[in-house]
């Protein structure tokens, strides 16, 4: 027990957890697979079409499975994003662009260079090349036009790999008398860079990382954990006490009180992370909308003793198991359990 | 008689049928596994599996995980009073270890990862 004790007293000092379930997926993808996560996901939103309201271990399933898209993306990147026309995949899309457009600082060059989806070091290739004659665009446009007419007498797809070009500056493929077709791709992350640039705050909301304040726990004697900041916490989430409560309690197996200065006591040691750990999950479960991730939501019951969770930023509305305590199994004295 | 068979081919094809069989299939991955934990005495614990299909053999299972884990446990048939099944209950944090068993094609029951929810902290 001697070596636990500093441990609890040292997380004590920490100012706030971070619960970033969401920017996890951006952090898998990292900026190198910039189309392969979309299509990923948008196979998963056909997949998830039959049943409407998946169950919480499916919609884990889909996150585990967006950690997983930078494995398999890179080789099943072939089809483009143009297959998938319909609004939802849209809206998927648009949220994996933004977020790459915030973390890498040149947005449009980025994305711009990434809008192919050929192999990578073709783009990146091409990328290098074009720095070197940025001074004499002019120039560079014609000797792009001498490459590609060579080329094209070589070989047929070699149209695709010039599509290159600064859209800010308005060179290569973007300059105003380019009468070459663009390609889809190019177009479409022209759009999200534009789109990102002129609302700046459409870009804010997708990637903030929902905070709450840590959990406090005190040792109350041997056998009792204090859950000092729960109302804090419950009014972070916009959550009734007593629900986190019943929560915490059947998860955690334990029964417990509410003292005077509604702190929680729970029977039964438990460390910080541990709380931290079930508060987590109930985030994910009762907070966090499902549709946008967004933790802006509100709880309440519905018509027939259902839970319904309304989303206050996308308005979608979705039903929540009640907490269930489950099956406990008896501890303790068989003598005290009787009375 | 070729009318009928259009009729048949209708049927097959009739969409209400098909919503059922899935409505179906959602209600039987609703049928979760639940692994929990409990503090005992000390930093003692339970882990408690609820919800093993029926069609599996309780005890043989019991059997098998008990000698792989090294542990000791119990089944507890709680059928009567609260409608929980019978529920193996194993002394010690066998949480990981027993979702590993539940999921593993070749030596544990090959059931669907999604259908298991671990419980506690």
């Amino acid at each position: 027990m001697s070596t636990e004790e500093p441990t609890i007293q040292r997380r004590a000092s920490r100012k706030s957890v971070a619960f970033t379930e969401e920017k996890l997926v951006v952090d898998a993808d990292g900026s190198v697979t910039m189309i392969a996560t979309p299509n990923d996901d948008t196979k998963d939103t056909a997949m998830s079409h039959t049943p409407r309201t998946p169950p919480l271990s499916a919609a884990l399933g889909a996150f585990t499975d967006a950690s997983q898209a930078p494995a398999d993306g890179a080789d099943g990147a072939a089809p483009a994003a143009d297959s998938n026309p319909d609004g939802l995949d849209l809206s998927l899309l648009k949220k994996k662009k933004k977020k790459v457009k915030k973390e890498d600082g040149e947005g449009a060059e980025g994305a711009a260079a990434a809008g192919g989806d050929e192999a990578i070091d073709l783009s990146m290739k091409k990328k290098k090349k074009k720095k070197v004659p940025k001074e004499e665009d002019e120039f560079a446009k014609k000797l792009e036009a001498l490459n590609l007419e060579g080329a094209e007498g070589a070989e047929a797809p070699a149209d695709e790999g010039v599509q290159e070009g600064d859209m800010d500056k308005g060179t290569g493929i973007w300059a105003h008398d380019e009468s070459r077709t663009i390609n889809y791709d190019p177009l479409l992350s022209r759009f999200f860079a534009l789109l990102a640039q002129k609302n700046p705050d459409h870009a804010s909301t997708g990637t903030r990382s929902y905070k709450i304040p840590p959990p406090q726990c005190l040792r109350e004697g041997n056998k009792k954990t204090i859950f000092a900041n729960l109302p804090e916490i419950c009014k972070r989430m916009k959550r009734a006490d007593e629900h986190v409560t019943a929560y915490l309690f059947a998860e955690l197996g334990t029964s417990g009180s509410v003292d005077g200065s509604r702190r929680l006591v729970i029977k039964g040691r438990f460390q910080q992370k541990q709380i931290e750990n079930v508060l987590r999950t109930y985030i994910i479960e009762y907070v966090t909308c499902k549709t946008c991730r967004s933790p802006n939501t509100e709880l309440s019951k519905g018509e027939n003793r259902l839970y319904f969770i309304t989303c206050n930023s996308c308005g979608s509305r979705r039903s929540v198991q009640a907490i269930k305590t489950g099956f406990s199994a008896q501890v303790g004295k068989r003598r005290k359990m009787k009375v | 008689m070729s009318g009928a068979t259009e009729i048949q081919n209708l049927k097959s094809r009739d969409p209400f049928a098909e919503a059922d069989e899935d409505s179906g299939q959602t209600t039987q991955t609703q049928e979760y596994i639940h692994i929990r934990i409990q503090q005992r005495n000390g930093r003692k614990t339970l882990t408690t599996v609820q919800g093993i299909p029926a069609k599996f053999d309780h005890k043989k299972i019991l059997k098998v995980i008990k000698k792989e884990f090294a542990c000791n446990g119990t089944i507890i048939s709680d059928t009567e009073s609260k409608g929980m099944g019978e529920v193996i209950q194993l002394q010690g944090d066998h949480r990981l270890k027993i979702k590993d068993f539940l999921v593993n094609e070749e030596t544990g029951l090959s059931l669907d990862e999604k259908t298991i929810k671990i419980h506690g902290f």
